[in-house]
């Protein structure tokens, strides 16, 4: 198993940190990873992404041209990285703030209203575990399990309180996902 | 009428060179002021029962050697990085005397920002600082010191304002940091300027070992080669023309 | 006491000196290395191992803080990025004039000039042909995952006190801000006073005691003639290491038709292209400085006899290659491919350039 996936959206909208815990999770399920940010002045409230690598052998490049899943954020996102989705991939995004869909018809399209899920559950912070949970959904590489066990390992010790709800947001986002096409 | 023999028993003993200074013949200039600091700085060591617990920082110039005359552990460190050297060796040994010895090029012009910051920072070291006015190693050029109308061998005209700054009166300036205790400015061209001397750099070593803040020592000094006078012109120069530029005294503490 | 986490190639440097009886440590903010110096201020190593870490003014002062640590037998650390390194120079002239051991990391970024804060390996010469002034080297350690820069901080200790020298990580935007699994190993204690003046005594300023003359760290020598004996005897150091350290990993390079020549990140990507190739049938192998002083000249040495062509990958416009040219005496073409100031190429690209220049040809 290999699998390279792209997160992107807004600085701030907690794309490295859901990464994070992806990577974290695929450590307790026992796989080599890889987690490499841009970083640097786009970072601030310009575009952020990672690149997150899950392998069960030794991750030769950390850096890819093309990607088995992209998870866009924002319109930018999704201009830049559908083009770089393989074919039969899988591209997920929030319709939140993306004006143009996708077009592709060689990959499989999710879309999940994280955003506005989460803002009706009163913690929008949660958005980005929920959508987390959605590509755990449709792309299981690590066990539910395992997931819960990279969250935990991904906070600091001082935000243990938040473990619970983010832990529902992962479920919920499981739930929520949908294919478009 | 034959010479009169003492006799070389201790009570007729009026003077010794101090116990931790070397046999190495000094390569200072007759008429220098860097000999008697370094002498002082050696009985002081001594007097304080600090020999084995001391550690020097030597600069680039004309103190460049003073680890061949003092014997005591020395670094020698980069041209103004002394006291960024100090502050590690500080830290990593708390228990030391630690102290940099270093010129007013050193310090005042290319050793500014480390000088500044560790006094800024309160590191427990004496800095004892050596102000002739002047570039003594490298041939008698302006220094940042250098007084308004001195001649060297880059104002050959005098030193302008308009052209070169003023005078740089590094004590005052450092005399405002809170992490500074101790700021004074010493000579030692009089018997009497050295016991006074002797009496300010004690009281800085012990201010470092109770780890009260960064102390300074400065030494207004002579440099007769670089001023082209005989050291006795030399001494009354300093005493005319640079003490009311640069005033004895504690400045702070 | 192995513990496994995911942590940045940055965080992992400070953890693996806390972890190794680390001293002091120096630094200054620049990016991309800043999580070193941030990650021990959370750390707080001076309440636990007593490990001292000064946020310097500079890093003209950080390294002049690593030269008096190093003069006293501690271990000490400092890192910066590519222009802190240019400021730093002096100091490693002066460490190595000195014969003084200290580690220094470069995280290192595109130039030059202020450059950009993106990936870059441009600063190979700078690392292994000098960088200061004088007749000196560096023992330069190259690094391409976050398990390596766990390891080589140890390594890079042992190195610099083995041979009284001072020695680089040389590392980049990649390797410090990616995250991957590392093994951390058991916390080693400080060295007490009593082993430092027991291994390193003959040396190492402490305070002189009774039982020795005084010891003197200085680099400045006033008489040509025994400057120049200490110039050889520096050389016959560095031949020494040469003859003695020089590590690479090889990849497929027995029947291999063209080697690619790739170090840290660049090595990680080139990994990737020797897939690829095997995917179309092109014998491609990699060779991978793990020291870039010494150079692994003997193995490029050998392969020359017997591959078509190198290809030197590296973030810059090219200067490794020149050390693989003359490691491989010439015998066969030497290319150089790589994307600079900040752009990392992908394994596409790369093989893409192997191919235009040697199976298109």
């Amino acid at each position: 198993m290999k699998e390279e996936i792209i997160i992107a959206g807004f600085g701030g909208q907690g794309v490295l940190s859901m990464g994070k815990i992806l990577a974290y999770s695929g450590v307790m399920q026992g796989q080599e990873v890889s987690w490499m940010p841009s970083y640097g002045p786009e970072m601030r409230g310009g575009t952020a992404n990672v690149t997150v690598i899950l392998s069960d052998e030794r991750i030769s490049s950390p850096i890819v041209q093309d990607y088995d899943t992209a998870i866009v954020l924002n319109q930018q996102s999704m201009d830049k990285f559908e083009p770089r989705v393989k074919p039969g991939g899988v591209l997920i995004y929030d319709p939140n703030g993306i004006v143009r869909l996708p077009e592709r018809k060689d990959i499989r399209i999710y879309e999940i209203s994280a955003t506005e899920e989460a803002a009706r559950s009163g913690n929008i912070r949660v958005f980005n575990t929920m959508i987390l949970g959605g590509y755990l959904k449709v792309c299981p590489v690590v066990s539910f399990e395992n997931a819960c066990l990279g969250l935990k390992k991904s906070l600091p010790e001082r935000m243990a309180s938040l473990i619970p709800a983010n832990t529902a947001a992962l479920q919920r986002g499981m739930e929520i996902i949908r294919k478009i096409s | 009428m034959a010479a009169r023999e003492v006799a070389r028993t201790p009570e007729n003993k009026v003077y010794s060179k101090p116990r931790l200074l070397t046999d190495a013949v000094m390569h200072f200039c007759p008429g220098c002021s860097h000999g008697t600091i370094h002498k002082l700085i050696a009985e002081v060591i001594d007097e304080m029962g600090m020999e084995h617990e001391a550690i020097g920082i030597s600069p680039v110039g004309c103190g460049v050697l003073a680890y061949d005359y003092i014997d005591i552990d020395w670094v020698e460190a980069a041209h103004g990085r002394a006291a960024a050297v100090g502050t590690a060796i500080k830290r990593l040994n708390p228990s030391k005397l630690v102290f940099t010895y270093q010129g007013d090029g050193d310090l005042a012009a290319i050793g500014t920002g480390e000088t500044i910051h560790a006094c800024n920072r309160g590191e427990n070291i004496t800095i004892i600082y050596i102000n002739n006015a002047i570039y003594g190693m490298t041939g008698g050029q302006m220094a940042p010191t250098t007084l308004l109308g001195q001649r060297t061998a880059t104002t050959p005209q005098g030193r302008d304002a308009a052209q070169h700054g003023y005078p740089f009166k590094v004590g005052d300036m450092l005399a405002q940091l809170d992490g500074v205790c101790y700021v004074t400015r010493q000579s030692v061209h009089t018997p009497a300027s050295v016991r006074r001397a002797k009496k300010a750099l004690r009281k800085a070593f012990e201010n470092s070992m109770q780890q009260k803040g960064l102390s300074f020592v400065e030494f207004v000094s002579t440099c007769s080669s670089g001023w082209k006078m005989t050291p006795v012109e030399a001494n009354r120069w300093l005493a005319d023309q640079m003490l009311p530029v640069y005033p004895l005294g504690d400045i702070k503490g | 006491m192995e513990e496994i986490r995911l942590m940045k190639g940055n965080e992992v440097i400070a953890e693996a000196a806390v972890r190794c009886g680390c001293d002091g440590y120096f630094g200054y903010p620049i990016t991309p290395q800043s999580e070193i110096l941030e990650t021990l201020s959370a750390m707080r190593p001076w309440e636990t191992t007593g490990m001292v870490v000064v946020q310097a003014e500079s890093e003209v002062a950080a390294i002049n803080m690593a030269y008096g640590g190093a003069s006293c037998g501690k271990r000490v650390m400092v890192s910066s990025s590519s222009p802190g390194i240019s400021l730093m120079c002096e100091g490693l002239s002066y460490l190595a004039g000195a014969e003084l051991p200290c580690l220094v990391v470069n995280v290192s970024r595109g130039g030059p000039g202020l450059g950009t804060i993106q990936p870059s390996q441009a600063d190979y010469f700078q690392a292994v042909k000098g960088g200061g002034h004088g007749d000196y080297h560096l023992i330069v350690l190259a690094p391409s995952s976050v398990q390596e820069m766990y390891d080589f901080v140890a390594w890079g200790f042992d190195l610099a006190f083995r041979y009284r020298n001072p020695v680089m990580i040389l590392s980049d935007g990649v390797i410090g801000q990616m995250m991957e699994k590392v093994v951390l190993t058991a916390p080693q204690a400080r060295w007490s006073d009593e082993q430092i003046a027991e291994m390193w005594g003959s040396w190492a300023v402490t305070g002189k005691p009774a039982s020795r003359s005084r010891n003197i760290i200085t680099s400045v020598e006033l008489d040509p003639l025994r400057q120049e004996r200490f110039n050889h005897k520096l050389t016959e150091k560095y031949r020494t290491i040469c003859e003695r350290e020089a590590r690479c990993e090889m990849v497929g390079c027995e029947d291999a038709d063209y080697v690619i020549v790739a170090y840290g990140s660049s090595a990680r990507i080139s990994q990737k292209v020797v897939e690829l190739a095997a995917e179309e049938g092109v014998k491609v192998g990699l060779l991978r400085p793990i020291t870039l002083y010494p150079f692994p000249e003997r193995e490029i040495e050998r392969l020359s006899h017997r591959v078509k062509g190198f290809l030197s990958v590296e973030m810059s416009m090219g200067q490794m290659i020149e050390d693989v040219k003359l490691a491989s005496r010439c015998r066969v073409s030497v290319h150089h491919f790589g994307r600079t100031g900040g752009v990392i190429h992908t394994p596409t690209e790369v093989y893409e350039a192997l191919k235009s220049n040697f199976l298109q040809k």
